[in-house]
């Protein structure tokens, strides 16, 4: 009977593909273009991600600038000076000189004083610090590089165009004429925007002088407190559970407390920091120092399982040698296993302070979002104490504000810090490869 | 004294005692008669350890009952009848803290000296604080006057005896840990009894932790039932805050954002487990090694990305391009998205995030399933798909479903994507082109409002936070549980 | 009775249909040469014992005869072996078709997390062997019955495989290979794992199972080649050194490396 179903199975040719197997063959394929499909879907996430954070967040490197030579007397300082509006005074002086310059040019458009300072920015502070900072400069002709206003600023970059412009007293149509004229006489043009890179905040109002210089100062305070917390304590922590610690109901709480720890969302660290660090300890809100408090909590857990991790790839027969010599249990751990166990320690607080550094909840919470980082902080205990910003807070403030050119700069904070966690983990990667042993 | 300086004399002081322990040491062993039992080093570092840790434990134990004790005291001296209505005793605390601190900036610009507070006129003194720069915003009361002068005595007073105790307590130590240095002392293992006990202190810190978020909401969440009713809070189907000061119309019930977190995760998974899920497979079972190696640190980049940098992709790009297909005017005319800010946005977003964290923790567990099941499953004549549906994905079951579960924990404790991309707007909708917040996006805005720290409208977040909490707690066991449970199964 | 001792007097007297011809395979690991010009003939009906000290390719050659060296990927494979005829290494084949044919059971039982039922199910399903459940449920049934397994486990289909003994979990491994009637059984040292009566069991089976499939058995005791095969090959350091009937290989070997590995002097 079994022979007989055999015979009329087995007959067939290997060289015939079935019906019912080519089936399979074809669900087969579809099932790898499925994979192949995901994986493409992935990095086309990706791709787009850097796209747009390339593509928005240049411009906020660039900023259009006035290009004007001009010669500010002794009367007209002292003038200015005793001004109530210094400032105004300065510009106002700035662009009489500037209409008379660019009657001489000739430039087949009518430029008067009200289009000049519709034109220009923020220049009569800038006019004012250069001058009292040179007096030896009065009286003698200055090329100066003033930023524009943000509105001829954006037309440059595209977010105003001549069919969404209206007309306000920020800036007419018929200003765009002079724009132009003025761009192709090479007096507007555009420059690098170093203020970005080294400038403070600005306020609501001027989102052209907007800068992420204080908050990478913040920044760098509290990587600086988390670095300086995280690393003894973790490796402390690490070494005892993962060499002395026996194992009893006490290990086992810490433990649990770890992994939990490494799985609880991070605003919930920011309550912690609010109800511990600034209303209980009466620490200073928004300060660095809470930060960096902050974050060292939240970086623990991390430290903590990626050290354990180091320290267990080392092989016992290491401990082994060292305690055959006579050393102490003690002695073997932190003379032997500690030093070998360093680049992958290393690396993981490196990789734990990447992630520290992007993070945002907790900062908002305490109280780095109203602030403004309007000034670098004066010395060394003043970085840790006095309120600041940080890079991930500062992004969040300027994609919060309702002026949409803020933007653009947020786009640009965001490619600074990327730079940063960039370099972090590329420095990780090498010293990985570099100290990496197969034991 | 400062604190930075106390702390700096109590490391100089047990510097100290570390070079005369040590050079006793060596002192004893000149003339190489006497030998000792550990390294002179370790003689040394017995005394620094014994003169340091005494100090510091004192002063970290100072600074948090100091504190207490002098609220406690002026508290004391405010009458309840003081305490004006809508006010609380709390606040009153902050406010006279506030003018301590305050005549302690005034003195230290010398706009006040004690000779005008003794004059004890009001106004001149709210005044001098003013010009001094300190935060007060009415007239200075005589209650808190005296309450403040007594909080800035008691904390001078407690700041001195501090410093005494703690140097006293440091120089103990260091004679302590000198007389201690003779040759038969086993310095080494006191040392490292120390070191092993300061180790434990560090592991402790974990606890601590858990136990400060764990305090800290507790307190605020009942105080905050205190102001608002338990059941409304739990039950209630509609958030809005009033924007009035404390209380009276404030409507906050948790149950819109407990929806709004539960939706948007939803569709978060619904991106992110295909595409994880299916990147794992193919990674683990089709790709070569050279496409691996290309393609899964790539997929792993997304993991390392800010979640800010999230949001505001969300905010600036994904949003409008949403709008442009599904909006007015759009690409698919119809008018479903009215805004950028919407559910469907910040789940997209979201999902992208978890995509490295599904398809990691897939790969993983994909990968330890045995080679023997899957000769057996090819011996038997199956296809690669075959063996990967049938033989190897149940295998895999518990682990990806743990997998799962982390990646929902994670999505429903997330921040900043919700914040900047999902809206402010509770509602409970079932259209996902709406906008629709969060728990979380609610903590932050009740927290960085302007309501005042003892108000309904703020301690809800601390309610808030608490129940995000328990929800994250709750999936990460259950998590662990299904691994765990579900694990022997092959082995 | 009468059937038996008649198909005894046909296994001595003609030469069964040789189901698997190999000639002059070399199989290569990289730069290693791993299999040196082995020929061989499988026949019908007949238990073929591949013996041989470790490492001697054994096994390797074993997983060539239904290309689950396919799997491993600087495995290369020269030579010709044919299934009744059609060499299974041509393009136009199907592996997937050939190891319904050529069926495959391994040195440590490794039955998937399933129940019982659908362990020896998966084979016939994924082949779809059966049109309906009653089909699919005789032919789970047979498979047992002949993996001797039947008796022990019919009340419990549905518990899960990995919860039988050694023994019985690879007599599942065994129903599961045979359910799809396959007409050749690879076995890869079967027993190895197995204490002495889960040994004993099956090479009952194995005895029984030869009287419907071709059997290759590869194993490191020589005591138990004698005891199940009727055709021993010696293999030895990657070549065929020796084919041939059990007992004439085993009682009077022609090649003295044969002897020698036989008397104990190598291995």
């Amino acid at each position: 009977m079994a022979n007989q179903n055999m015979s009329k199975i087995k007959r067939k040719s290997l060289f015939d593909a079935d019906e019912h197997t080519k089936r399979r063959n074809a669900a087969e394929k579809r099932f790898r273009w499925y994979g192949i499909g995901a994986i493409s879907v992935g990095l086309l996430f990706l791709a787009v991600l850097a796209t747009s954070i390339i593509r928005e967040g240049a411009p906020a490197f660039t900023q259009t600038v006035v290009s004007v030579e001009f010669t500010l007397t002794q009367e007209q300082f002292d003038h200015a000076e005793k001004q109530l509006f210094k400032t105004k005074a300065y510009e106002g002086h700035l662009v009489s000189a500037m209409v008379s310059r660019l009657a001489e040019r000739n430039l087949k458009v009518a430029i008067d004083g009200k289009v000049l300072e519709r034109l220009l920015g923020k220049t009569g502070a800038t006019l004012r610090e250069f001058y009292r900072a040179n007096p030896d400069q009065l009286g003698n002709l200055v090329k100066f590089d003033l930023t524009a206003s943000s509105r001829v600023d954006g037309y440059f970059k595209g977010r105003v165009t001549r069919e969404t412009l209206q007309d306000s007293r920020f800036l007419m149509l018929s200003d765009l004429d002079v724009v132009d004229a003025l761009a192709n006489a090479g007096i507007i043009k555009q420059a690098f925007n170093w203020n970005f890179i080294t400038g403070t905040d600005s306020g609501v109002d001027n989102p052209g002088g907007a800068g992420i210089g204080a908050s990478v100062v913040g920044s760098f305070f509290m990587m600086l407190v988390v670095l300086s917390l995280s690393l003894p304590i973790g490796v402390a922590a690490s070494i005892y559970l993962e060499e002395f610690a026996p194992q009893n109901w006490f290990t086992d709480l810490i433990e649990v407390n770890i992994s939990n720890l490494a799985a609880v969302p991070s605003i919930v660290f920011g309550i912690l920091g609010l109800a511990v660090f600034i209303q209980f300890m009466h620490l200073p809100q928004s300060a660095p120092l809470v930060g960096g408090l902050v974050l060292t909590l939240m970086t623990l857990p991390t430290i903590i399982i990626s050290t354990r991790a180091a320290l267990k790839a080392v092989p016992p027969s290491i401990r082994d040698a060292a305690l055959g010599v006579g050393a102490s249990k003690m002695q073997s751990v932190f003379h032997h296993v500690l030093p070998l166990a360093m680049p992958g320690i290393l690396t993981g607080t490196i990789i734990g302070l990447a992630q520290a550094l992007g993070e945002t909840a907790p900062l908002l919470l305490i109280g780095m979002v109203g602030f403004v980082a309007r000034g670098y902080p004066d010395g060394l205990v003043a970085g840790f104490a006095d309120p600041n910003s940080a890079m991930p807070a500062q992004i969040y403030t300027w994609a919060a504000r309702a002026d949409s050119s803020f933007y653009e700069k947020a786009w640009g904070g965001i490619i600074i810090l990327l730079a940063f966690l960039l370099t972090m983990n590329i420095i990780a990667i090498i010293l990985r490869r570099k100290f990496e042993r197969r034991w | 004294m400062p604190l930075l300086w106390l702390i700096t004399i109590l490391i100089i002081l047990s510097a100290v005692g570390f070079i005369f322990g040590r050079s006793k040491a060596w002192t004893l062993t000149k003339d190489g008669t006497v030998r000792l039992h550990s390294l002179p080093v370790y003689y040394g570092t017995n005394t620094a350890l014994k003169a340091i840790i005494p100090g510091v434990f004192l002063v970290v134990i100072w600074l948090i009952t100091q504190p207490l004790i002098v609220s406690n005291v002026v508290s004391g001296m405010i009458p309840s009848d003081a305490i004006s209505a809508g006010s609380s005793r709390g606040l009153v605390l902050s406010e006279i803290r506030r003018t301590a601190d305050g005549i302690d900036l005034a003195i230290s610009t010398n706009v006040l000296n004690d000779a005008i507070i003794a004059e004890g006129n009001l106004e001149t003194i709210t005044d001098a604080l003013k010009e001094a720069g300190a935060v007060v915003t009415s007239n200075i009361t005589e209650t808190i006057l005296d309450a403040a002068l007594e909080h800035r005595s008691l904390q001078t007073a407690g700041d001195v005896a501090m410093s005494i105790v703690a140097i006293a307590l440091t120089l103990g130590g260091l004679f302590w840990g000198i007389r201690e240095a003779t040759p038969d002392f086993r310095a080494r293992n006191s040392v490292e009894t120390g070191v092993k006990y300061l180790l434990i202190c560090a592991s402790l810190i974990a606890i601590l932790t858990t136990l400060g978020i764990i305090l800290s909401l507790v307190f605020n969440t009942i105080e905050f039932f205190r102001l608002y009713p338990a059941s409304d809070f739990f039950f209630g189907t509609e958030w809005a805050p009033s924007f009035s000061g404390r209380g009276g119309a404030s409507k906050l019930g948790v149950l819109p954002l407990i929806w709004g977190t539960f939706y948007i995760s939803i569709v978060a998974l619904i991106v992110a487990v295909p595409i994880g899920l299916f990147s794992a497979i193919y990674l683990s079972e089709y790709a070569s090694p050279r496409v691996r190696s290309i393609a899964k640190p790539l997929l792993e980049v997304l993991a390392g990305i800010p979640t800010i940098v999230y949001g505001l992709f969300a905010l600036l790009t994904v949003g409008p391009l949403l709008v442009s297909v599904f909006g007015e005017g759009g690409v698919l005319g119809v008018s479903w998205q009215g805004g950028g800010r919407a559910v469907i946005t910040a789940g997209l977003v979201m999902g992208i995030m978890l995509i490295p964290f599904v398809s990691s923790l897939s790969d993983d567990i994909i990968n330890a399933v045995p080679q023997s099941l899957r000769d057996g499953s090819y011996g038997l004549g199956a296809t690669q798909s075959e063996t990967v549906k049938q033989v190897i994905l149940p295998a895999a079951l518990p682990g990806i479903v743990g997998a799962i579960l982390l990646a929902a924990s994670r999505a429903i404790g997330e921040t900043m994507i919700v914040v900047l991309g999902a809206g402010a707007a509770a509602r409970l909708s079932l259209n996902p082109f709406e906008a629709m917040t969060t728990v979380t996006a609610k903590i932050v805005s009740q927290l960085t409002g302007d309501s005042d720290f003892a108000s309904p409208e703020a301690l809800v977040a601390f309610a808030l936070g608490m129940t995000l909490f328990v929800m994250t707690l709750m999936l990460n066991i259950v998590a662990l549980y299904i691994v765990r449970k579900y694990r022997e199964q092959y082995d | 009775m009468a059937m038996k001792d008649t198909k005894g007097l046909e296994t001595q007297v003609a030469t069964n249909e040789i189901k698997i011809a190999a000639k002059n395979v070399q199989v290569f690991y990289g730069d290693t040469h791993a299999i040196k010009n082995v020929s061989v003939d499988i026949e019908d009906k007949t238990v073929t014992a591949f013996i041989g000290p470790s490492g001697c390719g054994k096994s390797t050659f074993l997983r060539c005869l239904n290309r689950m060296n396919d799997t491993i990927d600087i495995c290369r494979i020269e030579g010709d072996i044919l299934l009744e005829g059609e060499d299974i290494y041509d393009r136009k084949v199907d592996p997937v078709q050939l190891r319904a044919r050529v069926g495959m059971v391994f040195q440590k039982p490794n039955p998937f997390p399933k129940s019982i039922y659908d362990n020896v199910a998966y084979g016939p399903r994924i082949h779809g062997m059966a049109r309906n459940k009653a089909e699919l449920d005789a032919i789970v049934e047979k498979s047992l019955r002949r993996a001797a397994l039947w008796g022990e486990v019919k009340d419990r289909l549905s518990s899960p495989g990995t919860g039988l003994s050694g023994g019985q979990q690879q007599r599942l491994c065994i129903a599961r290979a045979v359910a799809t009637e396959p007409e050749v059984l690879l076995m890869d040292e079967p027993c190895s794992a197995l204490d002495p009566i889960a040994t004993f069991q099956v090479e009952e089976l194995i005895d029984e199972l030869s009287k419907n499939f071709s059997v290759v058995i590869v194993t490191h005791s020589m005591q138990q080649a004698a005891r199940v095969s009727q055709k021993t090959a010696f293999f030895h350091l990657g070549e065929l050194v020796e084919f041939g009937e059990t007992e004439q290989i085993f009682t009077s070997p022609v090649d003295p490396r044969t002897e020698s590995y036989i008397t104990g002097r190598i291995g």
